[in-house]
């Protein structure tokens, strides 16, 4: 428990003006514009957008400026912003089957059609500090090929056409092909709160926004050995698609724009009853922006979340929907966390008064010969209201 | 001057339907700049009211399981909304992603100047932004088409 405390209105002031003051650094040096930041720093920027729940390139840079690179805060940032926007509509799912290729590859197939196109990757970089950077060296262009991009069909659907993968509807989505004229609204944990057990929709949100670094240990932890899927990258893209929305006053769908994405399609380790032949199962992943690592994760835990429905043992951590769930927004696990640096002053002392009774009957029980009657004390009544003397209280209440 | 490729959806759509749902696609994706000076150098800029002032929102972008199931919610995207009515009487409307309230006020203006009179401001205004539209796309394309893997190894014609 916490409690309000007044005073140092004026310590917080100057300590953020000195944090506006670390922010900036070094004067003699040009200020970086956030327009430098969405156009240089792009991937902070997707990972901002895509745990932020919210694309939006330019206000992902600001929000990098303002928490000077924290991520988490500037997520924070973020997540806090768009509560104040009224939200219009949801779009049509995003049909990224037509997504504008930037990177395709696959690492199940060799030979695809399409083909394996690397895009603006770090794969196969050396992983050397590159100096030149620092001495603000020439970079090297690209020099495009004469044709496009060709068709990239999807490779799970290969898998698909001959039966061997789970179709991409799951036994937990077929509540909603009942009737597909009118598809029942996919659960949204901004609106309703978290509800277990939850089905995959409100998983994949989740997951969606969920923090990198978490979902990317729980996915480690899969292929570790603690809840083992047996996982191929059948396919990884990233490209543009196209936002669908069939605004009510005209009745037809148009498009607003176009969003950057990556998604991944996992292949997993098939299996099979008596009545079912074996085949793959799928997770999936699909993030703002380029966000390859997050993309690869996702699929990984979605997957690993789906052990109930497949008949799988839930035993590791990743295969558990709470454990996973409640703890993979940042937000919510930074904030609890940094919520120790609150004031805890009057908690922190009953716990003080009681831990000084407990030892005090310690010492008189072992000094005064060990009496029979004494009650143990390791499980004191809670109820009891501890006895701070004004002494501590006042230091108590002192800020 | 429809785009088959931007149009999956719209299979029972008339005519002047998709070509209207083609002008709206090309001038959410246009630049703001060439927007403004088309606006900036039209000779008879019409009189205007807002029936809905630009308004900043979002729109829940949906994504579905394993690219083609069942849809769950992937997060927001900022868009930005506007209708006018032209002194005609014309209703133009603007849907456009990001925060530019001029964005979708321009939008809005030349959805109703397009309804108007296509025939001058499609060949002026829509077609060049969509040309420009899929040069830039183009470009890119071509960029990831040149990072093709070639493996040596590879059968062709199988």
């Amino acid at each position: 428990m916490y409690v309000a405390v007044k005073g140092g209105e004026k310590a917080i002031d100057q300590a953020h003006s000195w944090l506006d003051e670390t922010r900036r650094g070094d004067t003699s040096l040009p200020e970086l514009s956030v327009a430098q930041i969405r156009e240089q720093m792009g991937l902070a920027v997707d990972r901002v957008m895509t745990e932020g729940s919210l694309y939006d390139p330019e206000l992902a840079a600001l929000a990098l400026k303002q928490a000077s690179g924290d991520v988490i805060e500037a997520i924070f940032l973020l997540r806090a912003y768009r509560t104040t926007l009224p939200r219009f509509l949801a779009s049509r799912p995003v049909e990224t089957n037509k997504m504008a290729i930037r990177r395709r590859i696959s690492a199940a197939y060799k030979d695809l059609p399409g083909g394996q196109v690397l895009g603006p990757t770090y794969d196969y970089t050396h992983r050397l500090l590159d100096f030149t950077l620092l001495a603000n060296g020439e970079r090297s262009t690209t020099q495009p090929a004469e044709e496009s991009v060709e068709d990239c069909p999807r490779v799970l659907d290969f898998l698909n056409n001959e039966g061997l993968i789970e179709s991409p509807l799951a036994k937990s989505d077929q509540k909603q092909s009942g009737n597909p004229s009118e598809p029942e609204a996919p659960a949204d944990l901004t609106r309703q709160p978290l509800d277990y057990p939850a089905d995959r929709d409100l998983r994949l949100q989740a997951l969606a926004r969920g923090d990198e670094g978490f979902l990317l240990a729980l996915a480690y932890s899969t292929q570790r050995g603690y809840g083992r899927n047996h996982p191929f990258a059948g396919e990884i893209r990233q490209g543009e698609v196209v936002v669908e929305i069939v605004p009510e006053e005209l009745g037809f769908p148009i498009i607003a724009g176009d969003i950057l994405v990556t998604e991944c399609d996992m292949i997993n380790q098939f299996s099979g009853t008596e009545t079912e032949a074996p085949r793959f199962t799928r997770g999936y992943g699909l993030a703002f922006g380029n966000s390859e690592r997050k993309a690869l994760a996702m699929a990984l835990v979605d997957r690993a979340l789906r052990a109930r429905e497949l008949g799988e043992d839930v035993v590791s951590p990743a295969q558990d929907e709470e454990f996973v769930l409640a703890h993979c927004d940042n937000l919510d696990s930074s904030g609890f966390v940094s919520h120790l640096k609150l004031p805890h002053y009057v908690d922190f002392q009953s716990e003080l008064v009681l831990l000084r009774r407990l030892r005090k009957e310690f010492e008189e029980r072992k000094s005064g010969g060990q009496s029979p009657q004494v009650e143990p004390t390791t499980a004191p009544d809670l109820n009891d209201e501890p006895t701070v003397n004004t002494q501590q209280r006042r230091e108590a209440n002192q800020v | 001057m429809t785009d088959a490729h931007a149009f999956s959806s719209s299979t029972d759509a008339t005519p002047e339907f998709t070509d209207r749902q083609f002008w709206m696609s090309v001038l959410a994706r246009a630049d703001l700049s060439d927007l403004e000076s088309y606006w900036q150098n039209l000779s008879d800029r019409p009189e205007y009211r807002h029936l809905r002032k630009p308004e900043i929102g979002m729109a829940m972008v949906r994504g579905r399981a394993g690219g083609t199931g069942s849809p769950f919610n992937l997060g927001e995207v900022t868009l930005t909304r506007c209708v006018v009515e032209l002194d005609a009487g014309v209703q133009g409307f603007g849907y456009v992603t990001g925060r530019s309230r001029r964005h979708a006020e321009l939008a809005a203006l030349f959805d109703g100047l397009m309804q108007e009179d296509s025939s001058q401001h499609g060949p002026a205004l829509i077609q060049p932004l969509h040309k420009k539209w899929l040069g830039r796309r183009d470009q890119v394309s071509r960029k990831a088409a040149a990072t093709k893997v070639n493996f040596m190894t590879m059968v062709r014609g199988s």
